[in-house]
Order: structure tokens, then sequence, then C-alpha cells
């Protein structure tokens, strides 16, 4: 499995409210979500993403609330996978829970600039910077968190055991 | 090496003798928990599930609370989605406004859970109940709905930091003080992923209100839980409250933690988290001429009656300034009619406050109390993030009731002892 994709950068504490405000958390279906996608924050972004892109930020991304909407807008928005140097936890199993792949990894989320062009392989963990030819080596899942994934969520990992 | 509460008791509803920080396991769980806005998300992921049954219709619990009274239509259609499914399943905790609260406030005033046991639920503010000596965090929907079908859940066991409380904290300081403070000190990621266990002869001068004000807090410095011991007050809290038979476990002396603050209560000051962060703490003394158009008083932080009384304390033969917004809402139904009771809700109303039935709404800007550009809030709610309560170009300001109360009154952040309290 890989990720191909523009980058969209952020500081540290990106938290559930700015990714999916409160006011739109009376809908649940995905699509209308990602409409709204990361509004407070970069209200441009809606505009500017393109299906596989990848969100990089710096500590405690997804802090706050626990609401999967954020995860769910942050997928149906179109990006492939988000790497932070933390995430916050309740954001971290909503991802994975959800089937989002996200990827811890402090010096990627330092050597990596908004619009840069970055593949990831999620079996062996490595980030490639294509635009800056560097290589990084992210945190690999635990075996059974990689069976999630594969699975594409946690409902789906249930029904088949 | 020993072992912390937390990890005893997540060690117990493995089924195991030991678990270690970083270990991997499956727990059976107590109590799951869901609201009106991640509820519906939980009920449709569940209805994927092949298994349609839910593991125990007595220990799940669905309270509409955010977007209630019904704030639209698509909320009502949240709601109605909520409440057809406990219907359907026959869920015994499903609570129907006029006899509901704030979840974190009305699930332990109702004893549906008890010191030692474990919960989860699909709100960030689960990990309340840590008051109790309970194991209680939040999750996402998804973990919500599995574990409301299976009755477990899988835990990377946390590792803690021990938190030491000491002496008695000075007349118009409350645990909404202490945990800003906590905050201030180790940052919004401080606790990331781990426990924050309370310890210490502290404890004994913080009322039950003071600990479910800190441990509602826990998730604000990124902690997967935070959790107190089980003292007198707490087996009188439960006896008042639950018939559940309660579990108390201890921190192993040998146990092993990350980190070890001491906090001299007697030294905190009224606290104020500064936008937009809660870590972004000063005392009041420190704040200099803030003005502001609002104040909220209330939520699943501050919104039980210790928080009730304190603020009234305050606003009692007193007015808000001429302007100003005050709102009070009782966290639950019984809370609302104690203060009734009490003389509080008169003692807000004469001062010009309003009074609202219990609901999320204005913590999280959902409704009954938004913020417009460039108004700012003094509130005794749990987040300050930009838009939190409105508008992106808002301002939020946490503090405690007391000095929520006291800002109403003089229009910018004050402590009660500028107004001769």
């Amino acid at each position: 499995m890989r990720a191909h994709g523009t980058v969209h950068k952020y500081g540290d504490n990106v938290d559930t409210d700015v990714i999916i405000p409160a006011r739109y958390l009376n809908s649940s279906d995905p699509k209308e979500l990602a409409k709204s996608c990361m509004e407070d924050i970069d209200p441009e972004f809606t505009k500017r993403v393109k299906q596989g892109d990848i969100i990089v930020a710096n500590k405690n991304f997804g802090c706050g609330s626990s609401r999967e909407h954020a995860p769910i807008a942050i997928k149906a928005a179109g990006i492939s996978c988000v790497i932070a140097e933390t995430f916050a936890r309740i954001f971290y199993r909503n991802a994975i829970n959800i089937g989002l792949p996200i990827i811890e990894c402090v010096e990627a989320a330092k050597g990596i600039d908004a619009g840069d062009e970055v593949e990831i392989d999620f079996d062996s963990g490595k980030i490639y910077n294509k635009t800056k030819g560097t290589e990084f080596q992210g945190q690999a899942f635990p075996e059974f968190m990689q069976k999630i994934i594969k699975a594409e969520g946690l409902i789906n990992y249930i029904n088949e055991q | 090496m020993g072992m912390t509460m937390t990890q005893k008791i997540l060690a117990a509803h493995a089924g195991l003798e030991k678990v270690v920080a970083g270990q991997l396991i499956e727990a059976n769980l107590d109590l799951v928990l869901a609201n009106d806005i991640t509820g519906p998300v939980a009920i449709h992921e569940v209805e994927k599930l092949k298994k349609k049954t839910v593991f125990d219709k007595d220990k799940i619990a669905l309270v509409p609370d955010h977007f209630t009274p019904n704030k639209d239509i698509k909320s009502a259609e949240h709601c109605k989605c909520v409440r057809n499914y406990a219907k359907e399943h026959d869920i015994t905790n499903y609570f129907e406004i006029g006899e509901m609260g704030i979840e974190h406030a009305l699930l332990p005033e109702k004893g549906l859970i008890v010191a030692g046991e474990t919960c989860i639920g699909a709100d960030s503010h689960t990990c309340t109940y840590g008051a109790l000596g309970a194991f209680s965090t939040g999750v996402g929907s998804t973990d919500m709905g599995a574990g409301m079908i299976t009755g477990k859940a899988w835990f990377k066991v946390p590792s803690a930091i021990k938190i030491v409380l000491t002496g008695k904290p000075q007349k118009w300081v409350s645990g909404k003080d202490v945990i800003l403070h906590i905050i201030g000190m180790i940052g919004v990621d401080g606790a990331l992923y781990k426990s924050m266990e309370f310890v210490g002869e502290g404890i004994q001068n913080l009322t039950m209100d003071d600990r479910f004000t800190i441990a509602n807090m826990a998730i604000e410095a990124g902690a997967k839980n935070g959790i107190f011991p089980v003292d007198e007050l707490t087996i009188a809290y439960m006896k008042e409250h639950s018939t559940k038979e309660y579990t108390v476990y201890e921190a192993d002396e040998d146990a092993e933690y990350d980190q070890v603050i001491n906090i001299e209560l007697g030294e905190l000051e009224p606290t104020v988290a500064f936008p937009h962060l809660p870590e972004n703490t000063k005392t009041v003394k420190e704040s200099g001429e803030v003005k502001i158009d609002q104040v909220v008083i209330g939520s699943c932080t501050n919104g039980r009656i210790g928080d009730l009384r304190m603020a009234a304390k305050v606003l009692e033969g007193r007015h808000v300034a001429k302007g100003m917004r005050a709102i009070v809402f009782p966290a639950t139904q019984k809370i609302y009619l104690q203060a009734i009771e009490e003389g509080l809700i008169q003692t807000f109303i004469k001062a010009g406050a309003i009074v609202s039935t219990p609901t999320c709404g204005p913590c999280l800007g959902g409704h009954m109390g938004i913020l417009a550009a460039g108004e700012r809030a003094v509130s005794t709610t749990n987040r300050n993030f930009v838009g939190r309560m409105g508008h992106v170009d808002s301002e939020v300001y946490l503090a405690s009731p007391a000095v929520a109360a006291a800002s109403a009154v003089t229009g910018k952040i004050s402590e009660p002892s500028e107004l001769g309290l």
C-alpha cells in the first residue's frame, strides 16, 4: 500500500474544532463534512486539496474532542495520509478505526514543507520527499493495527474475526 | 516493578495478573457511552456489523445532550436516530430531555459508574469518572460502537504521571484552578497517551465536584485518563448515588511513574487560560485589563451544585455589568432543581443572568450563546480553541465559576477579592 500526493502543512496542536467546527456536526455525512474540513484554520484548504494529497503537521495533531467526524472529514476530502510528530490519542484511534493511514515521524514533520511532493510506503513505513530528495523512516504500526488498516477499519476487522 | 492504579484496573478487566506500560490488551467494559453527536456515527457503523445485538442493555448509556433541546432539523434527526436505536435495543439508560443532563454530570449522579470499573465514551470528557476511582476514557464513535456490541475495547496500557497534591486551597480557589495550573505547567500534550494519577493528603480538601472538574480536564493535557484514589468522600458519594458494588484499587508502592509533580494547593491562585489553548494560563492578577462580552457558567466541567453555589455567592446582591450577557446552565435536571430549592436560580436571575436548561450547547459553539467576531467570553467550560464558541475571531478565557461570576459583575477578567469578597 502506498500514498502519493502534495503536502498541506500545519503547526502544533491542530485541534478537532478547527478540523471540523462543531457548527457542522449536525451532519454525519462524510461528503458534507469534507466541504467544511479545516475551514477555521485554512479556509482555502477545500479549494486546494486534490485526491491523494497528504497532511503534514507538528505535535499533538487532532487534540480536543473525540469527534470521529474529524478524521472522516479529512479522509473524505481526499487526504491519503496524515504525518505528524505526535497525534492526540483519541484522533489516533479514530483514524485507524476508520482506515485513515497516519504516521508519527518527527524528522518527516520537520523536513517536509507545504507543496512538497511526498510518497509513503506503508509496508516499510518509509516516507520519501520527492521534491527535496530526502527520505524518512516512520514508526511502524503494531501487527494488529496493520490488520485493522488493511481491513479498512475496525468494523470490517471485527467482521473478519 | 509494581503497577499504577490505572494499570491495576486494566489488568483486572483484561483477566491478567500484571500489565506493563506499552502492552496492548483487550479489556472488558462496564459502561459504554455516546451522545447525540457521536451516537449516530456509532449506530451507522454497528449496522455494518454481522452481530447486531448489544452486549448488555444495562451497560450502555445514550445521552442526547449536545444539540438538545433539538437546535435544528438535522440535530433533531440525530436525536431521533439515537432514540430509535435505544428503543429498538431496549437500552435501559437512555435519557430523554426532562430526565437528562450533561452526560458527565449525569452518569455519576445516576450511579451508573463506580470505583474500579472501566468505561469508554464517545466523548473526550469521559475521563471525568476518574474522580470516582474508575478507569474511564474518551474514544471515537467506531470504538464506542464496537464496545456496545462486543463489551470490549483494546487499549495500549498507559504509563503515568503522578501528581501529588498537598495542603488546602485558599478561599475562591477550586478544582478548576488546580487543573488549569497543571495544564499550564505541562502543556496540552504534557500527558499525551498517559494517565494522570492524583495522590496526596491535599485530596481530602477537594470536594467531589472539585475532583470531577480536575479529572474532566485531564484530556486537555492529552491524557488517556485522570484518576483519584478512593477515600471516605468518594465512598459517601457512591453510597448516595449508586447501588452498584465498587472495587477499590490502589497503586503499588513501587509503581513506576514517568514524572512526579508536586502541587501545594495553598499556593494556587484564581487562574485563567487565555486564548487559544488551555495551557496559556495566567493568574487573574497577571491577566491585566481584559474586557469581556459574555460569561458562561456551567458544562460537564463546572455545572455541578458546588459550582453554582460558588457563582451564586459572588452574584448575591450584585448585578452583572451593563451590556454583559451572563448564561448559567446547570448540568442536570436534578442539579437545576436543587439550585431552585436553594434559591440560587433566584440569585442568578436577580443579578441579570439567564438560566438555561441543561445542554452542552454553548461550550462547543453549538447553540445557546454563540460568540460574534471580536467578542470575548469568560467561560467555566474546558476548551478555548479557535472558534470553539462561535466566530473564528472570537475569544474564550477559561476560568472557575467564582472568577466567571466576578468577571460578569465587573465586565472584565476579575476575581472575587476585587469585589471585596
